[in-house]
């Protein structure tokens, strides 16, 4: 078999990007999350509003900035105002139509932990850099994608801390708790994408990466996986978006001195 | 009325041990120089406040100076962990830390709250989540118009903020621009305030009618830092140093490296050691 002309963080990255639209105000998480929301922009959805929780609104960055905060996200953006007014008349004023965030582990419904690992908040394993602006952008804005790599440790059966809400325990959990936003809708990962189910919010694998089996997938996850009955094949990157997601990281690169 | 003092002197006169200190800047003016005079005077039992503790709060906590951290999101950002924050609550190194965690949009609202001398503040968030069952300061109220519950957590009310800005003037007044975090909240909340700026000229020079200013009869005192975010950032001035982030983790992981280089770095040096860092773009 030959090698395939991407990597899987890549497919992750353009998957990523493709489910944002022109249109989407975006808020926007560091990381994976801040290089597909800037690919999209780069590529199919120019107009999109991209807003970094450091105050940035509608920036467009050269290069990916290394923290929520760097100078070029200030420099390229339309307004900057502070982080007590993003949190509240932006984000919790309902003007966000999309949430985009990763995480260090993620349960069948889609609630995200990223405080602890171990069984005690006291007394933790790792203790984990915690939620930052991740609970509330998860019930304020319209609603949420989550991209992060695959891993049994990663895709777990329990989280021990819930950091951010997803779809909690199931159906009508989100609604019994007053939100009135979708939640996770969309989660692109290195081997495929999965949506929650619309009976039982359950994320359900609804497209393979090409050249991914099933198995593969299920190898990297913790709890036992639903496939949509019709599952398809995600679109392989196009040689447009891998040049611009490669010439993006490129610059970012040499801009931070080091790897991007 | 906003006194002009050496680092040195700020720092002795307004930093105290025990003290609930704030030292903010969200990735942009992040006060390190201040940070380094408040180690340098062995500074111990502070109750440290901050949104993103960043490389500076890791510095503190590693070199014993706190006893307390408030915060809302505790990561090298686009690198890792803050090592020396994870050993502290991991292993207890070199001291306990007592963890007393929020989400970003609660503090930004506690140093509002702070600000509007109002005992706590009121939002819609934490829904859901689990930080409510290990921190028993977030609590809620039944809006008296809708019955809605909203979320509550107290006023963030510092004894003492520090910061960093761009540029003061002869008076005292500090002009801060760009990225502007949670600053301005951060002074208007505390008894008292020190600011370092990266130069202290005649008049602020040309800016929007909107600049965030804070008047000199709201800060106790000003000091010249030229270069004093290193390695976070002073717009106009200088860029952040994204290489020296990315550093940090190696310099961090370990403790005896960790010590190494706050001995070379921080003790054996004053405020000066920051010049060598300070640029103005044209």
């Amino acid at each position: 078999m030959t090698p395939l002309p991407y990597t899987p963080t890549e497919i992750m990255t353009i998957a990523a990007a493709r489910a944002l639209r022109n249109d989407d105000v975006c808020f926007v998480g560091i990381g994976a999350p801040s290089a597909a929301c800037n690919l999209a922009r780069l590529t199919h959805a120019p107009g999109i509003t991209l807003i970094y929780e450091s105050g940035t609104i509608d920036t467009k960055p050269e290069v990916l900035p290394l923290s929520i905060g760097d100078g070029e996200l200030c420099d390229t953006a339309l307004t900057t105002v502070s982080v007590p007014e993003m949190f509240r008349y932006w984000l919790q004023g309902g003007r966000v139509t999309v949430g985009f965030l990763g995480g260090a582990q993620i349960d069948r419904y889609a609630n995200l932990n990223t405080t602890i690992v171990g069984q005690s908040y006291d007394k933790p394993k790792v203790r984990l850099p915690g939620g930052g602006g991740a609970p509330e952008i998860a019930t304020h804005c319209g609603e949420i994608f989550i991209t992060m790599a695959m891993s049994a440790r990663a895709f777990v059966e329990k989280l021990p801390f819930v950091t951010s809400l997803g779809h909690g325990s199931g159906p009508g959990s989100r609604a019994a708790l007053g939100v009135k936003t979708k939640g996770p809708t969309k989660v692109m990962t290195d081997l495929c994408v999965l949506e929650p189910d619309e009976a039982t919010r359950e994320l359900t694998v609804v497209s393979l990466h090409p050249g991914v089996a099933a198995e593969a997938v299920q190898a990297q996850c913790a709890w036992k996986l639903r496939f949509a009955d019709e599952v398809g094949e995600t679109p392989p990157p196009t040689a447009e978006e891998l040049r611009v997601l490669r010439e993006l990281q490129a610059r970012t690169a040499r801009a931070h001195g080091g790897d991007a | 009325m906003a006194a002009f003092l050496s680092l040195a002197d700020a720092v002795a006169e307004h930093v105290r041990d025990g003290d609930t200190v704030a030292m903010e800047g969200f990735t942009h003016l992040i006060p390190f120089a201040a940070g380094h005079e408040v180690i340098r005077q062995r500074r111990t039992g502070l109750t440290l406040v901050r949104m993103t503790p960043d490389l500076i709060y890791d510095q503190l906590i590693g070199m014993g100076s706190a006893a307390k951290l408030i915060f809302s999101w505790g990561g090298n950002p686009g690198v890792g962990s803050l090592h020396r924050m994870r050993d502290a609550v991991e292993n207890g190194w070199p001291q306990p830390l007592a963890l007393e965690e929020h989400s970003h949009a609660a503090m930004a609202s506690a140093y509002e709250a702070g600000a509007a001398n109002l005992p706590f503040a009121v939002f819609r968030g934490y829904i859901g989540v689990d930080l409510p069952k290990v921190n028993p300061l977030i609590r809620s109220v039944i809006c008296p118009y809708t019955g809605e519950v909203m979320a509550t957590v107290p006023a963030i009310r510092p004894d003492v903020a520090i910061i960093h800005a761009l540029r003061a003037d002869r008076a005292g007044n500090v002009l801060i621009e760009g990225i502007l975090g949670v600053q301005k909240e951060a002074v208007l909340a505390a008894k008292r305030s020190v600011v370092t700026v990266e130069e202290i000229v005649e008049d602020l020079g040309p800016r929007s009618r909107n600049a965030v200013i804070l008047p000199a009869w709201t800060v106790s005192a000003i000091v010249e830092v030229p270069g004093g975010a290193y390695p976070s950032y002073a717009h106009s001035y200088y860029k952040r140093a994204n290489a020296f982030y990315k550093a940090w983790d190696a310099i961090a992981r370990e403790r005896e490296t960790f010590l190494a280089w706050m001995r070379q770095n921080v003790l054996a040096r004053d405020a000066g050691h920051f010049r060598q860092y300070a640029r103005k773009a044209a």
